[in-house]
């Protein structure tokens, strides 16, 4: 009887363990190819139809976009929206969580009212689109960073974090003379670093990763960031770059440097705030 | 707060606290100066895109023409309505929309839930961190990488998928144009992208089941396979039950993005939706009037969904949890 329940239970973990390896190959199994195809050379592309691992390795596709002058511009582009945009999200989204998590704050419960509506319902594209435009935003990064200012969401739970911190303190500081500014940038805002470490990862993914904000608000060709030039580079298969490096040396490798030379940084810090993920305090999706 | 004034002023029905109530009252406004200066930049944020945008819903009543502004406009009440609920590109949307979220309710939904029951059977720790970090991964890549990968790979001439087909004497496949491709791939998409993620939450439940209840039931002799079955996924059912209604509020809300990086000519008639229509119609076609109209029954169906979810979800939670 226990034998029995025993060898059953050897079934179901060899089960378990083999569909769990296998749902993981699948998930890796894409970014293992793009990364090692991208140190593939030209030929191998044309001599092998199907390889994992490359028999030679070059670095050849990463020279060939780091000498695209439109690849930089748009990189270059991508780190000014990401690093001008998370710097505006974490300042507007605290300084407006921090006041809202006073309780003896008069009309606090209505701006609470004020955010969680935007969560229910919304003007739309069409709208807010026009609105940019007439705010003379059109065309410039302002449109992407100020329409993105505040995550109604992050911005709740930024609220309840703020609102652990014991009253006490606050009051010892300002027994000793401390403005409201100087208790939320002295003591306010370090107390809760770790999980504004988290807030920024996640705006920063989200700007990194933004595709149609850039597509709705701005024309200029040269102010595109990366996810636009992928688009064209690997969907639209434009030659967004011909004519501009030797043409000889384009292959798909080309195009699989250009994923990894995006996804790295990402996938590189995201472990390091795998820890506050864990705990479940933050659910929301990352992407629009 | 609120409460305790109204008990208040139930007990002491005079003039006195009243006034004294209102001074109180100055006195916090005072002292919170600061703090509403600190709010602005917030405030202002709400007010200039949440809000106005709001406002700027009349537009759909309007006949919209840029150069004479919002107020030069002419108003043209329900015509906007009239002409979406009688064209054919209406019930197409709608369709489109539903075949996607079934297809994300039938697949994608159980998705997390069964790599979460999976993962929770793992017991050797290393190896379930490490599957779980690697599993996250996906979440953190663009949709514009993900179809830029798929048409990488999936290519008619170099794609290694098509090259691996025709070697085994197969048919090259074409995966991004062929219109009967795209829900599927979109579905894979998103179970590619999203399952990892949403395991957390479903593991955090699992997490918090008492450990007793498994001791006592293999006291009694179940097999691991029961154990699952009989206690861990009836500890979870009012969670998948909640999430299930959840996802039924945001029943409209389909990634712009994803769909339409996926879109093209040949395909436009099972992938077009709300927000690719009106991004076609009003940003590229400047009919912004009609795609304005389009945008608010869509927000006003989604505004009645995510609002009757919510209301089901509270009771539903409320039944599960005591």
């Amino acid at each position: 009887m226990k034998s029995r329940r025993l060898s059953e239970d050897k079934v179901f973990d060899i089960a378990v363990y083999a569909i769990v390896t296998i749902i993981t190959l699948t998930v890796l199994l894409p970014l293992i190819y793009v990364y090692m195809s991208s140190l593939a050379p030209r030929s191998e592309f044309i001599t092998r139809s199907f390889f994992l691992i490359p028999k030679e390795f070059t670095l050849d596709a990463y020279k060939y976009l780091l000498n695209s002058k439109e690849f930089i511009e748009a990189f270059t582009n991508s780190l000014v929206i990401t690093v001008g945009g998370t710097f505006i999200n974490m300042l507007f989204t605290t300084m407006m969580a921090y006041p809202l998590s006073k309780k003896w704050l008069p009309g606090r419960s209505k701006f609470n009212f004020l955010v969680m509506f935007t969560m229910l319902f919304s003007g739309g594209m069409i709208p807010l689109f026009l609105i940019v435009g007439q705010l003379g935003l059109m065309d410039s990064y302002g449109a992407l960073w100020l329409t993105s200012a505040i995550s109604p969401f992050y911005l709740i739970v930024m609220r309840s974090l703020f609102s652990n911190i014991p009253a006490e303190l606050e009051e010892a500081a300002k027994m000793d003379g401390c403005g409201e500014w100087r208790i939320f940038f002295r003591i306010a805002l370090p107390l809760v670093k770790p999980a504004m470490a988290t807030f920024t990862i996640f705006y920063l993914v989200a700007h990194w990763n933004s595709y149609f904000d850039a597509i709705l608000y701005i024309q200029d060709q040269s102010k595109m960031p990366l996810q636009v030039f992928l688009r064209r580079l690997l969907i639209l298969d434009e030659d967004v770059l011909a004519g501009e490096v030797d043409d000889i040396l384009f292959s798909p490798a080309v195009g699989m440097a250009a994923i990894v030379v995006t996804i790295t940084p990402l996938i590189i810090i995201f472990p390091f705030f795998q820890k506050y993920f864990n705990k479940g305090f933050l659910l929301g999706s990352v992407k629009d | 707060m609120e409460k305790v004034s109204v008990l208040k002023k139930q007990v002491y029905p005079n003039k006195s606290t009243s006034a004294s109530r209102g001074k109180l009252l100055k006195k916090r406004i005072k002292r919170g100066i600061p703090l509403y200066l600190m709010m602005l930049p917030g405030v202002l944020f709400f007010l200039l895109f949440k809000y106005l945008p709001m406002f700027g819903l009349s537009v759909a009543f309007m006949e919209y023409d840029p150069f004479s502004g919002f107020f030069g406009s002419e108003w043209v009440w329900f015509a906007h309505f009239e002409r979406l609920f009688q064209e054919r590109i209406f019930l197409d949307l709608l369709w489109n929309t539903f075949v996607l979220s079934i297809y994300d309710l039938v697949f994608y939904f159980p998705a997390p839930i069964i790599l979460a029951l999976l993962l929770n059977e793992v017991r050797i720790k290393w190896f379930r961190t490490s599957i779980q970090t690697i599993l996250y991964t996906p979440h953190f890549i663009s949709w514009v990488v993900i179809v830029g990968i798929t048409a990488m790979l999936f290519s008619t001439q170099s794609g290694v998928i098509n090259n691996l087909l025709h070697a085994f004497g197969l048919s090259r496949i074409e995966v991004m144009t062929d219109a009967s491709f795209f829900r599927p791939l979109w579905v894979i998409h998103n179970i590619w992208n999203g399952m990892g993620w949403d395991a957390i939450i479903y593991l955090a439940a699992m997490a918090s089941i008492n450990p007793q209840l498994y001791e006592a039931a293999r006291i009694d002799g179940a097999t691991r396979l029961q154990l699952m079955r009989l206690i861990t996924i009836p500890s979870i059912s009012y969670l998948i039950v909640v999430m299930f209604i959840l996802r039924l509020g945001g029943f409209l809300d389909l990634s712009f993005t994803h769909v339409y990086l996926l879109q093209n000519p040949l395909n436009l008639g099972v992938s077009d939706i709300f927000d690719t229509y009106v991004y076609r119609a009003g940003v590229l076609g400047g009919q912004y009037s009609y795609t304005t109209a389009v945008g608010l029954f869509k927000s006003v169906v989604g505004l009645i969904l995510v609002i009757g979810a919510n209301k089901l979800a509270k009771k539903m939670g409320k039944e599960g949890v005591y």
